[in-house]
């Protein structure tokens, strides 16, 4: 097994979470491509787990994951909120705090 | 590394499919095909644990909880397609591929050096060895994982609830506020009528005939109508079945034409629907297109 392939996928799985964050407006993908940004964060944690030889990136992964599990959920409910007072899942409708 | 191989660019064009693809659905797919491929590469990584919670929690809880959403929220909720900051998706894309440059130029001149493996400390079983870890160094992270753990679900709730501000209306209500509207607008009080229960049809998405012979609105499902799904078939269609039946050299078994008057109706033009849709298909799309206008 070569380290590199692994962390290179991670690296470009992420750009493309990011560029997902920065293009998309539908609020629900926008958390789709965080959460996808965070896999490919816990797939460099595993792949170093592994090259070193050691299972505390493995350890890293699980916590990533247990704190998506809870963003997820807080971050659904709000989206849910503004959905529910605003009528649109749209981030460009949630601008009351602009000036 | 011939499973990488084969799931990495299945991997990569998933996620570049959520960039791409306007229905919020098609993305959720997408997200559980990267979801599910990182969970096999997990299982190649020598950390078998990772790959159930990858595929229970991710694909099966977290995944399950964004389609839950999106049902609430509306499926057919798709992005708009208009920019409305000028030269963002441009520059989202400069970035992006800058990035990935700088990732790739950066990461290609790291030496990883080689690789350990994880045989020694999986020996005596992954599951076991992450539980020595957590429940040892990592144990006050564990414990304050809970303390997330409730929060956000209280947090979920306390979002998610909503404080019913005015008194349930009830049967009494209901009623009394029908007859109020009839009052105001001449509403009808009753049960709104049922669709397609006429000759021709017998299907949700075409509206009930009025006595008169013109379709009931009222009858249909909104949604329906929304969507532009509603067929439309009339009285003086049905006429024109039965004058088509009727017409010399028309094939048909029904050997009188009765009138347009009481239940022989239902059953002979039943009869004419069988035999027109099978003669000229496009009569009713023409017909429905012509009623939308």
């Amino acid at each position: 097994m070569e380290t590199e392939p692994y962390i290179l996928l991670s690296a470009i799985l992420f750009t493309i979470g990011a560029v997902g964050v920065l293009v998309r407006r539908n609020a629900i993908v926008v958390f789709m491509c965080v959460e996808l940004m965070l896999n490919a964060s816990n797939l460099a944690l595993v792949t170093f787990a592994k090259a070193n030889g050691n299972l505390e990136g493995q350890v890293a992964a699980f916590f990533v994951m247990v704190v998506a599990a809870a963003e997820v959920v807080v971050g659904l409910a709000i989206i849910m909120t503004i959905f529910r007072t605003r009528r649109s899942a749209s981030v460009d409708d949630a601008s009351l705090l602009r000036f | 590394m011939t499973a990488f191989w084969i799931l990495a660019p299945i991997m990569v064009l998933a996620a570049l499919g959520i960039l791409f693809v306007r229905k919020a659905v098609h993305a959720a797919l997408l997200l559980a095909v990267v979801m599910v491929s990182l969970a096999v590469l997990y299982a190649g990584l020598d950390a078998p644990f990772l790959f159930a919670v990858q595929i229970i929690v991710y694909t099966g809880a977290i995944l399950m909880l964004f389609l839950f959403v999106l049902m609430l929220v509306g499926v057919d909720a798709s992005d708009s397609v208009v920019e409305t900051i000028k030269g963002q998706r441009f520059l989202a894309a400069v970035l992006g591929v800058l990035m990935v440059v700088t990732l790739v130029v950066g990461l290609s001149q790291v030496s990883f050096g080689t690789v350990v493996g994880l045989d020694s400390a999986n020996e005596g079983g992954n599951v076991e060895a992450l539980a020595d870890l957590l429940f040892s160094k990592y144990v006050f992270a564990f414990e304050v994982t809970s303390a997330l753990l409730i929060t956000a679900a209280l947090g979920a709730m306390l979002l998610a609830h909503r404080e019913r501000v005015t008194p349930k209306a009830g049967q009494r209500e209901q009623a009394e506020q029908r007859m109020r509207d009839y009052a105001a607008s001449g509403k009808h009080p009753g049960p709104l009528p049922a669709p397609g229960v006429y000759a021709r049809h017998n299907a949700v998405d075409t509206p009930a005939l009025l006595p008169d012979g013109s379709p009931s609105e009222a009858s249909i499902s909104r949604v329906l109508a929304a969507r532009g799904a509603v067929r439309t078939a009339r009285a003086d269609q049905v006429d024109e079945v039965v004058r088509q039946l009727a017409a010399p050299g028309a094939q048909t078994e029904v050997v009188d034409v009765p009138d347009l008057e009481g239940d022989e109706v239902t059953s002979a033009s039943d009869v004419a629907v069988g035999k027109s849709d099978a003669s000229e298909p496009g009569s009713d799309s023409t017909s429905g297109e012509g009623d939308r206008a």
